[in-house]
Formats: structure tokens, C-alpha cells, sequence
């Protein structure tokens, strides 16, 4: 493997007061698994709170999911928040229920990679892999 | 049950099959190293009279007839030649206005009762104007921020002859309050006004995660609406003990039948514990369960379910009543096995799990419909979903036997294997003192993470297939017609609060506040000054924070 994941550190939030947590805890958990330090930040998060998280623990990836719909209004606000408070290589992942007509909505927001139901684990794996920012 | 001397002879028989059985695998092996339900439980290849004559099968203490202890095969004596299932959608989006025409829609098209499904600032306990309810109202659900919301959303719709299911929890009780304030003044008797009420506040903590207070308090208010219903609202529905969203988040169907029952089980003892007899409320308790996609797994889960709680009620609570011993349950077809990759064959996963449950002998059905995963469903995808109930019902002939499935040697036996994983994890969460403590430790929410991994793991070694994800893809354009709410009904509902707080009596409003603060702190039952509140148009969050205020809020630690 050429990538030291260990120096990875990914928070994975859940934005908003959507309680579909179950694909959250799984990624974080195969994500952790695969050698990468994870953080999650639990449930009903403001974007406030994910900001400080992403912020303290210094990450290098956020994964937000989002299953309530939610995801316009709440992804982009952690997005410039984090970038504001110079986290600004950090790598945007959403995960979730998110219409292909919002992926240009978002990606135009700084989302780099959106993924829907039924991606595999191992894709997600191997685009952290690739995109996640040397620090 | 068994001739000893035929099951002799039969042993002798099959032992001989069962070699030339095995010598035939060299020539034509098996497809799979493993073959195993959904939940990962071995699948017998055959079953035989052998199975069940092991296990000492009694048909008449282990299934009975048909409305009959221990009601294996179904609650009713005729089941559904008497009367089908209770077809029953879930509805609600946006604002009270057009979940309203939703309804009436679904009324109009042969819908038997109307389910009504909350935004998440709502099921939170949150007003539209909250800064918590941000981007989020009426995307999941309709909101309901005071009793103007709840009289728009059922206006025009006779609560005296319409029962309606409402899923909430969390603050349940002033939603609950609200619909009789709107029966009330549409001047229904108590008696008349029949419905559910989710309700089922432990079930937040393990699976749906939508709480508001403490685990202790929330049983509380669980209890206190059951207590004032069966003395004021003799046919509602207090708890739909809800197994649904503990499978979506991915426990195995024992586990959503353990923890679901374990979870009625607390409501019981709590209802117990204020002093009520068992026979008054327990016949107003009803389960829902979620059905999933191994066809034979699910039907036996619903077997096993109303067997084990009817012996639970009967010998461990010593319910007298034939009423309290009866499990009657709603049924969703699973939301988790749907799939976004070539949406129409989600109508046919959803056929498959709509037999099943009627094959299980439900009492009611929400079939999901195809473009769930993108989505709220638009009106054509909520359409082909009530047909496909109406296909089983009137097409298929499933509807017109009791239990045709009953004495199938693999689904008694199917039946049985549940059964008994179902009561070890029944009995190990009493060695933890019960459902509400193993719940604040956090018990069913491990088994569920781990189960939901497990699975994810066996789906990526394709052990587990989904037709169109992970085998059979294709290339599609994923653009469907969905259903969007857009971000002027949050303006919309944000200015109807506005106006609503300056046009009430805030006097009166304050001093029915006080009321419920006051009761809250003397651990009273809240049901009366709730009622009284919402009537003076208090909100659902001014309530909700008041209790807050006294019973404090939980906190879940990020565990996965």
C-alpha cells in the first residue's frame, strides 16, 4: 500500500436532524478498518458543530451523509465555514439520498465526490486513497 | 402428533435418500459454499416430517386454530375472507395543505385509512422557524408547529369515520393532543376517534434516533398517554411497538423481533407499575414490523412474533383478556432493500415482501413505492404501490385460505429457530435489568451497528446479492421524475407561525405553559395540560421546551 493511511484523518458528520445513521456507522467503521483515523461526530449535527470538529481534530477529509434532503441548505454551509477557519485542502465527501439533479449544486459548492446508495466500500476507499490532501 | 412407528420407518427411508442425495452432489453441486436467509441463518436444504417431529411439534399448543391461543396462525378466525388487511400508506410532505389533498387522493382511490409521516423538525419537537429546522421543513414529512397546522391537515376529513396512524415519538403526547383537539372540535366522540400513535419512544434510542428527552422521563410520557387513553379514548391505538426502523438500521429479523417485543414488554411493565390492569390497556397495542426480502424468514418472524408475545401476556403477566394476548401488527415492506440503480424493479422486491407479510398474516400494509431511494414518492409511484397490495388481495387467491403456509415443515421450523433466538436475546436483556436500562447502555444499538457491518461485508463479497447493484448492473440515466418541496414552504410555514403568535391569547398561552411546567415537575400525567396548551395554540417547541426544561435533553455518544 503507498498510502501511509494512519497520517489520514477523516471526520464522518451527520449534518442536520436526520437520524439515518446506519450507512454513516458503517463507512466510518470499514473506514477505520482500512487504516485511516476516523472520527464521527455522532447525531444532529449543526453545521456549526461540524465546522469545530473538522476544525480541533485537524481532518483531512469530511464525509457528510445526509438522508433527510436536507443536504442543500446544510453542506454548503460547512463547506466555507471549514474552508474559512483554513482548513482549505480538505477533501468534501457526501454520502446519502441526493438527487443527481443536486450534484451540480454541490460540486459547484466544493463537494469533490458524492456518493449514492450502493457504492461500494471499496471505491470510497480507493478515492480517499487518491484525493485525500498530503499534510 | 407423530406415528413413532412411521417415524421410525420415514428415519430408516430418509437416512438412504440422504446418501444417494450426497453421492448426487459430486455430479451436480451445490450453486453456494453457504446458503443462508438474509439474516445470515443457515437455510436447511430440505425439511421433513423429521424436523418437526424433533423438535416435538404440537399443533395445537404450538400454532392453534386460526383466533386462537397462541394465534400462530393469525389473530382473526377466517383472517381475510372476513375483511383484508387495512391498506395503509404513509403520507405527509410539505405543508398541512397539500398533505391534506394527498389524502384525500389516496381516500378517493380505495385507501382504507390514512398514516401520516412528520418533517424532522417536527419529529424533533422543533417549530419550522427553529434555527434546528433549517433546511429541513417539510422534506420528510409535514410539519406541524401548533394546532392551525393540525386542523388544515385533516380539514374536510371525518376523524369519526377515518382512523389515522401517526408516526411520532418523541413528542408524541402533543401531537396526540392535537389530533383530539381537532376531533373535539369537529365534535366526534371520544369513543369514536380511532387511530395509532407510533409512540414508541425506546425504539428512537436503538434505531430511528429522533429523541427529545432522557430515556427515563420519554418511557414516562409513553406511559402517560397510555394511562389517559384507556380511561378517555377507548379505541386508540396508545403504541405501535415499532420493529421497523431497528431492521433498517440493520438488525437481523431476530434481532427486530426481540428487541421489538422486549421494548412492548417495558411499556407493559411500566403501564403495570402506575397501577393499571393489564386487560385494560394491553388490547390497545399493536407492533409494526418491517418485512424484508427472504420470503420464508419474514413470514416466520410473524408467526413466531404473535406466538411469543401471546405466551408472554398470558403466563408471564397473566393477562386474562384473549384481546391482551393477541399481537396485531402493521406491516412496511423494507425501505432498506429498495434500490436507486433501475428503480422499476423496486416494484417487484415490493410485491415479493407485500406476500410475504400477507402470508405472515398482517393486519395492515404500507407497500413502499419504486422511487423511495431518490425521493418522495410522486402521486403514479404511490399508485402502483396501493395496486400492488390490491394485486395480492384481489388476484392473487392468497386471501381467500387462513395461514396456507401453516405446517409447512420448513416454515414451522423456520418459525420455531426464530422463535428461540428471539427469547435468548429476550433473556439477556433482562439479565440487564430490562429494555429501558439495557437501552441506556447502549445494548441493542451494538447488536444492530454489528449486524448492519456484517451485512455490508457479506454484500461486498457478493454473498449478498441486490439485483442491480451488485450483480446484473447496467449503465443508466438515473434521471426520474421525483418529488421536490421546495424552500418556500419553509418561508410559508415560518410566516403562518408569525402571524399565528401575534393573533393568539399570549396570556393564555403563557399560563397553560405554566400548567405543563408545573406538572412536568410533579411527574403528573401530562395528557390534560397538553391538551389544554395546544388548544390555546401554544406551539409544538414551546411545549416541547418547556418539558426540556425540566426533564432535561439526551445526548447519544457517536459510537460505531
Amino acid at each position: 500500500m503507498s498510502v501511509d493511511r494512519s497520517k489520514i484523518r477523516i471526520l464522518i458528520a451527520k449534518p442536520g436532524l436526520d437520524g439515518h445513521d446506519r450507512g454513516a456507522k458503517v463507512i466510518a467503521r470499514a473506514l477505520r478498518d482500512a487504516g485511516f483515523e476516523v472520527v464521527y461526530t455522532g447525531l444532529h449535527q449543526t453545521p456549526e458543530m461540524i465546522i469545530n470538529a473538522a476544525v480541533d481534530e485537524d481532518v483531512q477529509v469530511i464525509g457528510m451523509s445526509v438522508l433527510s434532503g436536507a443536504h442543500n441548505a446544510l453542506v454548503p454551509e460547512v463547506i466555507s465555514g471549514v474552508q474559512k477557519q483554513g482548513l482549505t485542502d480538505a477533501l468534501f465527501l457526501v454520502g446519502g439520498i441526493i438527487p443527481e439533479e443536486d450534484f451540480d449544486f454541490l460540486k459547484k459548492a466544493g463537494v469533490q465526490m458524492i456518493f449514492t446508495p450502493g457504492a461500494s466500500l471499496e471505491k470510497i476507499i480507493e478515492y480517499i486513497d487518491e484525493n485525500a490532501p498530503r499534510r | 402428533m407423530f406415528d413413532s412407528k412411521k417415524i421410525e420407518d420415514l428415519k430408516k427411508k430418509h437416512e438412504v435418500w440422504q446418501k444417494s442425495y450426497e453421492l448426487g452432489l459430486k455430479k451436480r453441486p451445490e450453486r453456494d459454499a453457504r446458503f443462508t436467509t438474509w439474516s445470515d441463518e443457515p437455510v436447511p436444504f430440505l425439511c421433513t416430517p423429521l424436523d418437526l417431529e424433533k423438535e416435538g411439534f404440537d399443533y395445537e399448543r404450538d400454532l392453534g386454530n386460526p383466533g386462537e391461543y397462541p394465534y400462530t396462525r393469525g389473530v382473526q378466525k377466517n383472517m381475510y375472507r372476513g375483511k383484508l388487511w387495512t391498506m395503509r400508506q404513509f403520507a405527509g410532505f410539505s405543508s398541512a395543505e397539500e398533505t391534506n389533498k394527498r389524502f384525500k387522493l389516496l381516500l378517493e382511490q380505495g385507501q382504507t385509512g390514512l398514516s401520516t409521516a412528520f418533517d424532522m423538525p417536527t419529529l424533533m419537537g422543533y417549530d419550522a422557524d427553529a434555527k434546528e429546522a433549517k433546511g429541513e421543513v417539510g422534506k420528510c414529512g409535514v410539519s406541524v408547529s401548533s394546532l392551525e397546522d393540525m386542523e388544515a391537515l385533516y380539514d374536510g376529513i371525518d376523524l369519526g369515520s377515518v382512523t389515522t396512524s401517526m408516526t411520532i415519538n418523541g413528542p408524541a403526547i402533543v401531537i396526540l393532543a392535537m389530533y383530539f383537539a381537532v376531533a373535539e372540535k369537529q365534535g366526534v366522540p371520544r369513543e369514536k376517534v380511532g387511530g395509532t400513535l407510533q409512540n414508541d419512544i425506546l425504539k428512537e434510542y436503538i434505531a430511528q434516533k429522533e429523541w427529545l428527552f432522557p430515556v427515563k422521563p420519554a418511557v414516562e410520557l409513553v406511559i402517560d398517554t397510555i394511562e389517559y387513553c384507556t380511561k378517555n379514548y377507548p379505541i386508540w391505538n396508545t403504541v405501535s411497538i415499532s420493529g421497523y426502523h431497528i431492521r433498517e438500521a440493520g438488525a437481523t429479523a431476530a434481532e427486530e423481533l426481540a428487541f421489538t417485543l422486549a421494548d412492548g414488554l417495558a411499556y407493559v411493565e411500566g403501564s403495570i407499575a402506575r397501577g393499571l390492569d393489564i386487560d385494560t390497556f394491553a388490547p390497545r397495542l399493536s407492533f409494526f414490523f418491517d418485512v424484508h426480502n427472504d420470503f420464508f424468514e419474514e413470514i416466520a418472524k410473524f408467526r413466531a412474533a404473535r406466538r411469543i408475545w401471546a405466551r408472554l401476556m398470558r403466563e408471564k403477566y397473566d393477562a386474562k383478556n384473549p384481546k391482551s394476548w393477541m399481537l396485531r401488527t402493521h406491516a412496511q415492506t423494507a425501505g432498506v432493500s429498495l434500490t436507486a440503480q433501475q428503480t422499476l424493479n423496486n416494484v417487484a422486491r415490493v410485491a415479493i415482501q407485500g406476500l410475504a407479510a400477507v402470508l405472515g398474516g398482517t393486519n395492515s400494509l404500507h407497500t413502499n413505492s419504486m422511487d423511495e431511494t431518490l425521493a418522495l414518492p410522486t402521486d403514479e409511484a404511490v399508485m402502483t404501490a396501493l395496486r400492488t397490495q390490491q394485486v395480492i388481495a384481489e388476484e392473487s387467491g392468497v386471501s381467500n385460505v387462513v395461514d396456507p403456509l401453516g405446517g409447512s415443515y420448513f416454515v414451522e421450523k423456520l418459525t420455531n429457530d426464530i422463535e428461540k433466538k428471539a427469547l435468548s436475546l429476550i433473556d439477556q436483556i433482562y439479565e440487564k435489568g430490562g429494555m429501558v436500562e439495557a437501552v441506556d447502555q447502549g445494548f441493542p444499538q451494538a447488536e444492530i451497528a454489528n449486524s448492519a457491518y456484517h451485512f455490508q461485508q457479506l454484500f461486498e463479497k457478493k454473498e449478498k446479492i441486490m439485483v442491480g447493484v451488485n450483480k446484473y448492473t447496467v449503465e443508466e440515466n438515473r434521471k426520474v421524475e421525483t418529488l421536490y418541496i421546495d424552500r418556500a414552504v419553509e418561508e410559508r410555514q415560518v410566516s403562518k407561525l408569525k402571524v399565528l403568535k401575534e393573533k393568539r391569547n399570549s396570556k393564555k398561552v403563557e399560563d397553560a405553559l405554566l400548567k405543563v411546567k408545573k406538572a412536568a415537575e410533579a411527574r403528573e400525567n401530562m395528557m390534560e395540560p397538553i391538551i389544554e396548551a395546544v388548544k390555546e395554540y401554544a406551539t409544538l417547541q414551546e411545549i416541547c421546551d418547556t418539558m426540556r426544561g425540566v426533564y432535561g435533553i439526551y445526548r447519544e455518544v457517536g459510537q460505531f
